[in-house]
């Protein structure tokens, strides 16, 4: 079962780099896109919201897995060309993941009270500062730990990409297993869960540093993390 | 391939796609059902203490949530025949589904048991209930239907992940899609036709969860 322990390990190794990639390209994409689409889901114009709202709505509504599919197989159809898949995945996590994402940044906004809006028009705070200097360094603290575990979601959904042939570790998994046998299938399963909850944790100490410093910014200390259950990336 | 969309071929395509939805749907309710005993169990584990048990399901979940549903579908796939237990894709992805989404519900149980007043508690001891009355007749009446919206949430969501279990052969309407595809060579009508019948679905699903969440309360 062990013996070729140190094969598995070098050629799930090899995949880490694409799971890397495509996870920090999805992480980024989504929050630019859940910046930008849960500020426009507040925004005052209709059309705005509307527009938003069904960004939001039809990500959140229909499968991932159809949603990478489309854009692999059909999109080429369409517009004649194909994309590159590491980049139509990093696309379709982004999208995706941004999706939810706008969620919790209208809701983090949402939570400011509303005396701290009402105290920074009695400053006569411009709207910019409004925004920058009150409203969103508070939305911040609150947005950060449902991040993390929307992140986490992304994370595993890069697995997925395995199915349109990115080189990640899932699929350099795939491509050993015809090769071993039953036990060492099990081992190459057993490496890939550990290789993405190193990751998971990774993200989550990265989270968690952040969120002292958002913290500390506005003069907290951040309460002992619950395990958040109903809340978060999913749904 | 021809390009362009047409709604006589997309029309026409429509029964196969349903067939397929139907074992994705079929795959979801096994798999809820799985989800929401299994979860219910480690988290009972979880809050009586049991010795030995709570460190290992808690170390399970830990390990079970972080890392890909996909992954561990492989897993239980092609693991277990090697040990004498052959299983077909659609009983792998229900149990593959259940395990992945008993991490989540049992985290919502928690939260939901402890939502119950510690009074509730009190109470139950000092009418010397005994355990198993303690938990089936008072704490769990009162924390399960406050976490219904909750576990409803993660059907919709098993719902929409589902499909990936076409890795291991589950021919779910993903799947039917991309037969059609192969054998017209179009693959805009079946896709998107998927992706619209996941939104009609998923769509209304959310929008009652949202309702039910406003009748009994968020936890």
């Amino acid at each position: 079962m062990f013996e070729n322990l140190p094969l598995i390990i070098s050629r799930l190794a090899a995949g880490i780099p694409q799971t890397v990639i495509a996870t920090v390209g999805g992480i980024v994409l989504t929050i630019v896109l859940a910046s930008v689409a849960g500020l426009a889901l507040l925004s005052r114009s209709r059309l705005v919201r509307t527009v938003s709202r069904t960004y939001v709505e039809v990500f959140r509504g229909t499968s991932e897995v159809v949603q990478l599919f489309w854009i692999f197989f059909v999109l080429p159809a369409l517009v004649g060309y194909q994309i590159i898949p590491l980049a139509a995945g990093v696309l379709v996590l982004g999208l995706n993941h941004g999706a939810y994402g706008a969620e919790i940044v209208r809701g983090a906004v949402q939570s400011v009270p509303k005396a701290q809006y009402e105290g920074s028009l009695a400053l006569s705070l411009s709207p910019r500062d409004r925004m920058l200097r009150v409203i969103l360094p508070q939305a911040l603290v609150e947005m950060l730990p449902p991040f993390n575990n929307l992140f986490i979601q992304l994370l595993k959904s890069t697995a997925l990409l395995s199915l349109v042939v990115v080189n990640e570790v899932v699929r350099q998994g795939q491509l050993l297993v015809p090769n071993l046998g039953v036990g060492e299938t099990l081992t190459i399963y057993l490496v890939e869960l550990l290789i993405f909850l190193v990751l998971a944790l990774m993200i989550t100490a990265v989270m968690r540093a952040l969120e002292r410093r958002a913290s500390a910014r506005l003069g907290r200390t951040p309460a002992p993390r619950a395990r958040r259950a109903a809340v978060g990336g999913v749904a | 391939m021809t390009v362009g969309w047409d709604w006589a071929y997309a029309i026409e395509i429509l029964p196969a796609l349903w067939q397929g939805l139907q074992v994705t749907l079929l795959a979801t309710a096994l798999g809820s059902l799985l989800a929401f005993a299994l979860g219910l169990v480690f988290a009972v584990i979880r809050r009586s203490r049991v010795p030995v048990l709570d460190p290992i399901v808690r170390g399970f979940v830990e390990l079970w949530r972080s890392t890909p549903l996909l992954v561990q579908a492989y897993l239980i796939y092609a693991v277990l025949p090697g040990v004498g237990i052959t299983l077909s894709s659609l009983t792998a992805g229900v149990i593959a589904l259940g395990l992945h989404y008993a991490c989540y519900t049992s985290e919502v149980y928690r939260a939901g048991i402890d939502a119950v007043p510690r009074g509730q508690w009190e109470a139950a001891s000092a009418l010397s209930l005994p355990r198993h009355r303690v938990w089936l007749g008072v704490v769990l009446p009162q924390a399960v239907p406050r976490v219904l919206p909750a576990l409803g949430n993660y059907v919709i969501s098993m719902f929409k992940e589902v499909p990936l279990l076409l890795a291991i052969g589950l021919v779910e309407v993903i799947t039917v899609a991309n037969q059609i595809t192969a054998q017209t060579f179009r693959p805009v009508e079946p896709l998107t036709m998927a992706g619209i019948l996941f939104l009609l679905i998923s769509y209304p699903a959310s929008v009652l969860v949202r309702r039910l969440e406003r009748r009994v309360g968020v936890i």
